[in-house]
């Protein structure tokens, strides 16, 4: 009998992938618990169940109905998208490919006993357990900011509500009127995610409140695609907009939510919107599973797997690995090896060496598209860059054009492969 | 004003880095647009010549001509009067069967709406091709693919290069598909699966040997674009062969 992975969750294609997995007789399928269904954890759930063909129990733990990616949601944020356009579900991966999607929280791992506890009472046993759990922020980063103040001051850095505010707040800017972004430290999600947002910040207040400022506090010396950046922020933004290093202060910065002000090296700026990117971390759940050292948890560069714990994987933004930028392109490409190393552990299939890439493509303004990518490989110490490319300033607006569509299909394409 | 940090100009040079992707970009300049639809014959009053020429984008996947076999796409002799998804041997994306299953015919007509507007026609086809605007450019075409007849009257056209200087026994590699099935999982977070080509091509059952050079003229640098460049860099001539293999006849 030949399976079809669209209809084995019917009781009669379930026996035959039972009978497949010759590892499973006698003790059930093999279980993967998945926590997170981000481009990492939903790309891993969706290519273990595709691929084993049912012969792996795979649940995917995710709170969210809806996953609205944090990528391309600085277009929401321009007006290039509406939200609608970065929201998925999760139906397909439960209907073509059979994976248990619960929508609960995970608030505990016991390794001990391979278990995950859910919020909502539930207890889950797993044979493999691969946390995708994204970031959470670091407390008391930014002075005078606590989640708390989220709404007076958002970060939009989990893509949703939060860009739905920020983008809101953009557009009742009196005229005139100041955006303040307080940038992040290294390492954090998405390295070229805060200078696109102020690009399409930038792109509506150009057209609808010109005369407004933007000031970005930031206390790196240098962030990704800068000279893309700066190019363009020159080209297209004239006067709108100020970068503020270290150098310069950009380090020492408080924010007051109720009166919203901003003070940068002690100078006091009263602002309109207030965008609080703070210091990231793991998502709490990594923690808490106890396999984080400082701020990440560090994995091997073969398979994902936690250095603390070979049978607990860890993608994503959570993972310390090495080279590789936290993106949501990085995390669907690092849950294909640990999907394959994971197959092959439960089920004997084959597995093949581990391989990555990256690209992370930024909106500069209308069409004007601008891309960095690297390839790395696994090696005894990390995911090591071994090739990259970035665009050049200068290029022609026909080039910046075709970058920006290999963009949009980029994300239909990145989309699919992790929602099925 | 705060102080702000100093930066270079951004320097006039223009690189020369063009993007190629496999995606028709036809600049035609006509001095009068005809009004296609309005007349029951199009491609009487089109060029063939002037179409000839825009055919050369159309080659890259199809080929014409004596001794045409299908590539990417179906060859497109004896094109006018067929049915849609009628060649046997290709197999073909959903949209062109469900378009056959409506009982489309290929005419001057029901091909100057599809040039005009692919995705109105057949949404979510394999076919990577945006349209073409100008209805006098349209009309070119369809002349010259009216022109092609049963096509033995015409020399081959085809965009199988034959200078790609490919080793005869890299090209006979035979690929492991389940190598390939692996490496793909590279490939698909840009090009879909499911073939839809929205920004970024398909590359969904081509033939082996035009997918095999492809990748090698990528490693060779002899095709453009940076990520496909870096992608193809680090693949060795199996890992190529399979690929090839895989993307044949993918796993449903």
């Amino acid at each position: 009998m030949k399976l079809d992975r669209r209809s084995f969750v019917g009781s009669t294609a379930a026996t035959a992938a039972l009978l497949a997995a010759p590892a499973a007789i006698g003790q059930g399928r093999p279980r993967v618990v998945v926590i997170g269904g981000g481009a990492g954890g939903a790309t891993a759930a969706r290519y273990i169940a595709r691929d084993s063909k049912g012969a792996i129990d795979v649940t995917l733990v995710e709170p969210t109905r809806t996953y609205y990616t944090c990528f391309f949601s600085n277009l929401y944020i321009g007006g290039f998208k509406e939200v609608a356009d970065i929201g998925h579900t999760y139906g397909r991966l439960a209907s073509a490919h059979g994976v248990n999607v619960v929508h609960d929280w995970a608030v505990g791992v016991d390794r001990a006993a391979k278990t995950v506890s859910l919020a909502g009472g539930a207890t889950l046993s797993y044979d493999r357990l691969i946390l995708s759990p994204g970031i959470d922020f670091v407390e008391g980063a930014v002075e005078g900011w606590d989640v708390g103040a989220q709404n007076a001051m958002p970060h939009a850095y989990k893509a949703g509500s939060q860009s739905e505010l920020l983008r809101a707040q953009v557009r009742a800017m009196p005229e005139g009127g100041v955006y303040a972004m307080v940038a992040p430290p290294n390492p954090f999600r998405c390295p070229p995610g805060p200078y696109e947002r102020i690009c399409m910040v930038a792109h509506h207040l150009k057209a609808h409140n010109p005369t407004a400022k933007i000031i970005i506090a930031d206390p790196k010396p240098k962030f990704s695609k800068m000279g893309l950046f700066q190019e363009g922020w020159a080209d297209h933004y004239a006067g709108m907009i100020d970068w503020i290093g270290p150098e310069f202060g950009g380090d020492k910065v408080s924010v007051d939510p109720a009166g919203m002000t901003v003070t940068i090296d002690g100078e006091e700026t009263g602002v309109d919107v207030c965008n609080v990117i703070p210091a990231m971390k793991a998502g709490r759940i990594a923690e808490l599973a106890g396999v984080t050292d400082g701020n990440w948890a560090p994995v091997s560069a073969y398979d994902m797997s936690s250095k603390a714990d070979p049978d607990v994987h860890v993608l994503g933004d959570a993972a310390q690995q090495g080279d590789m930028p936290k993106s949501g392109f990085s995390a669907n490409s690092q849950a294909k090896v640990c999907a394959n190393a994971v197959r092959g552990a439960l089920t004997g299939s084959k597995v093949f060496p581990a391989r990555y890439s990256n690209t992370c493509w930024s909106l500069i303004s209308t069409e004007n598209g601008v891309k960095v990518g690297a390839s790395y490989e696994a090696t005894d110490e990390k995911i090591a860059k071994t090739d990259g490319f970035i665009s050049k300033t200068g290029e022609t607006a026909e080039l910046r054009k075709a970058t920006y569509e290999e963009s949009e299909g980029w994300y239909s394409g990145i989309t699919a492969d992790i929602f099925g | 004003m705060r102080k702000r940090r100093g930066r270079g100009s951004a320097g006039p040079e223009r690189f020369g880095d063009r993007v190629r992707m496999v995606r028709f970009r036809l600049v035609l300049v006509l001095a009068a647009a005809i009004a296609v639809h309005a007349g029951p014959r199009p491609a009487e009053s089109g060029d063939a010549d002037a179409g000839r020429q825009a055919f050369d984008q159309c080659k890259a996947c199809h080929e014409a001509g004596a001794g045409a076999r299908h590539g990417i796409g179906p060859h497109l002799n004896g094109l006018f009067g067929r049915a849609a998804a009628s060649h046997a041997d290709f197999i073909y994306s959903g949209s062109f069967l469900r378009l056959r299953d409506d009982g489309h015919v290929w005419s001057a007509e029901t091909l100057d709406a599809f040039l005009g507007n692919p995705d109105a026609v057949a949404p979510d086809s394999r076919m990577t091709f945006d349209g073409i605007a100008d209805a006098g450019a349209r009309a070119d075409l369809i002349a010259f693919l009216q022109s092609i007849g049963d096509g033995t009257g015409m020399a081959l056209l085809s965009g199988s290069a034959e200078d790609h200087g490919i080793d005869p026994a890299v090209l006979a590699i035979e690929g492991d598909p389940e190598y390939g099935a692996w490496l793909s999982g590279e490939c698909t977070t840009c090009h879909r699966a499911d073939g839809g080509d929205k920004g970024i091509p398909s590359i969904l059952r081509w033939p082996v040997e035009r997918f095999v050079i492809a990748m090698h003229d990528y490693r060779n640098k002899r095709r453009e674009h940076p990520v496909m460049q870096m992608i193809a860099a680090r693949l060795g001539n199996e890992e190529i062969a399979a690929l090839a293999a895989y993307f044949a006849n993918p796993a449903e």
